[in-house]
């Protein structure tokens, strides 16, 4: 049953937010440590156990996937509520640090590219060739 | 006729705010085809519609929330509020294949944990430089410079302020959108050619969005190895971020 999948999905979100205050109080922060981190480790390995299991057919998995799903619309509905009119005041802050983080993480993606034995290779063509649909 | 119309939108507040995020979703692909011809990924132009909504709503009404400070769109602030946020973010974690990862091998870790560090130090830092002195706000900026999910997640959990959170938001909206549109242009430079230099990409590029666009104007074939890195991006910024990192930079800042 698809209420299964979301089942799981709410007793992780509802353990690891739970588990994240306890973290958060044990190491004296007024605050939810990690929750949704410890949540979603959670569900990988439930997933894992209960794959092995043989407990989890293609329905329950829905009523997860669903959700993930969601999550770009979730994503925009936030940023629809975001106080935006404030943040445009501290303006260079939000550019510069995105340009320097993507600068530097590109110089680091092209030193670790290059170091280090590279034995890794695309599988050959015909393997892949309308196995996916065209972009766009 | 309109006030009855008036009435079922408010009452029924959620099913509103789908219906006009979907709407805002089908706009956005439709711009991204036409417009950027598929170079600038259909969920980036939604947030950015998202976000130019929200400044919008902000300027009407005064408030602080956005478009959910009208009160018919109060539904907006349901749907995009901490529960589903939360609830969302984490079902994502289903499409993460353990046995996958595992392949992905110790580079993949490095450069992710790279990937969440580096951005984070030089948001950190610049937010510093800019004024945000205080250890909760360096942190929101800084994580926000991860990825803009690991930012307002990061922000909530900590109790930053709504306008730390929309420019931590808004920073990693940048990254993403210079991650989609730059990728192609810097791919020769970054070495972008083989499943390994994918998941290095994956791990150090960082949101999902960013760069699966960016490696599929790039190469299609280095999606699948980009991705699947880039999709522990969030996790691991989301545990680090309101732990580790911001007890580290408490503790440097006092």
């Amino acid at each position: 049953m698809i209420i299964y999948g979301t089942a799981l999905l709410a007793f992780c979100h509802l353990m690891g937010l739970f588990l994240g205050d306890l973290l958060g109080a044990l190491i004296g922060v007024k605050s939810n440590v990690g929750g949704v981190g410890i949540a979603m480790l959670m569900l990988i390995f439930l997933k894992i156990y209960l794959h092995k299991k043989g407990l989890m057919p293609k329905e329950t998995e829905a009523g997860v996937g669903f959700w993930g799903a969601m999550y770009i619309p979730v994503v925009v509905a936030m940023a629809a509520n975001q106080n935006v009119v404030a943040a445009l005041k501290g303006g260079p802050v939000a550019l510069l640090s995105a340009f320097a983080a993507a600068a530097a993480c590109a110089c680091v993606i092209a030193a670790l590219s290059r170091s280090g034995r590279d034995d890794t290779a695309f599988a050959p063509e015909h393997h892949l060739e309308f196995t996916e649909e065209e972009d766009i | 006729m309109l006030e009855m119309l008036n009435k079922i939108l408010i009452q029924n507040g959620l099913v509103t705010a789908f219906a006009c995020v979907g709407i805002a979703m089908w706009l956005a692909g439709v711009v991204s085809r036409k417009l950027t011809f598929g170079h600038v990924h259909g969920s980036a132009i939604a947030i950015m519609i998202g976000l130019g909504l929200a400044y919008f709503g902000g300027t009407v009404t005064g408030g602080t929330k956005g478009l959910a400070d009208f009160p018919l769109l109060a539904g907006i602030g349901l749907m995009g509020g901490a529960m589903f946020r939360d609830f969302a973010i984490v079902a994502t974690a289903f499409e993460v294949q353990a046995s996958e990862a595992r392949k992905a091998g110790m580079i993949g870790v490095l450069s992710l944990l790279l990937g969440t560090v580096i951005p984070f130090v030089i948001g950190a830092a610049i937010a510093r430089a800019f004024g945000y002195t205080d250890a909760v706000s360096m942190t929101t900026i800084g994580a926000g410079a991860v990825t803009y999910i690991v930012g307002p997640i990061t922000g909530a959990a900590i109790g930053a302020s709504s306008d730390v959170m929309a420019l931590s938001i808004a920073t990693g909206l940048i990254k993403a959108i210079i991650v989609m549109v730059g990728t192609p242009f810097a791919a020769r430079f970054m070495g972008l050619k083989t499943p390994r230099s994918a998941m290095i990409f994956g791990g150090l590029a960082g949101t999902v969005s960013g760069v699966s666009a960016g490696l599929a104007a790039t190469d299609r074939r280095l999606v699948p190895y980009g991705a699947l890195v880039a999709t522990f991006h969030t996790g691991i910024g989301c545990l680090l971020g309101p732990s580790v990192l911001f007890l580290a930079t408490r503790a440097l800042v006092g």
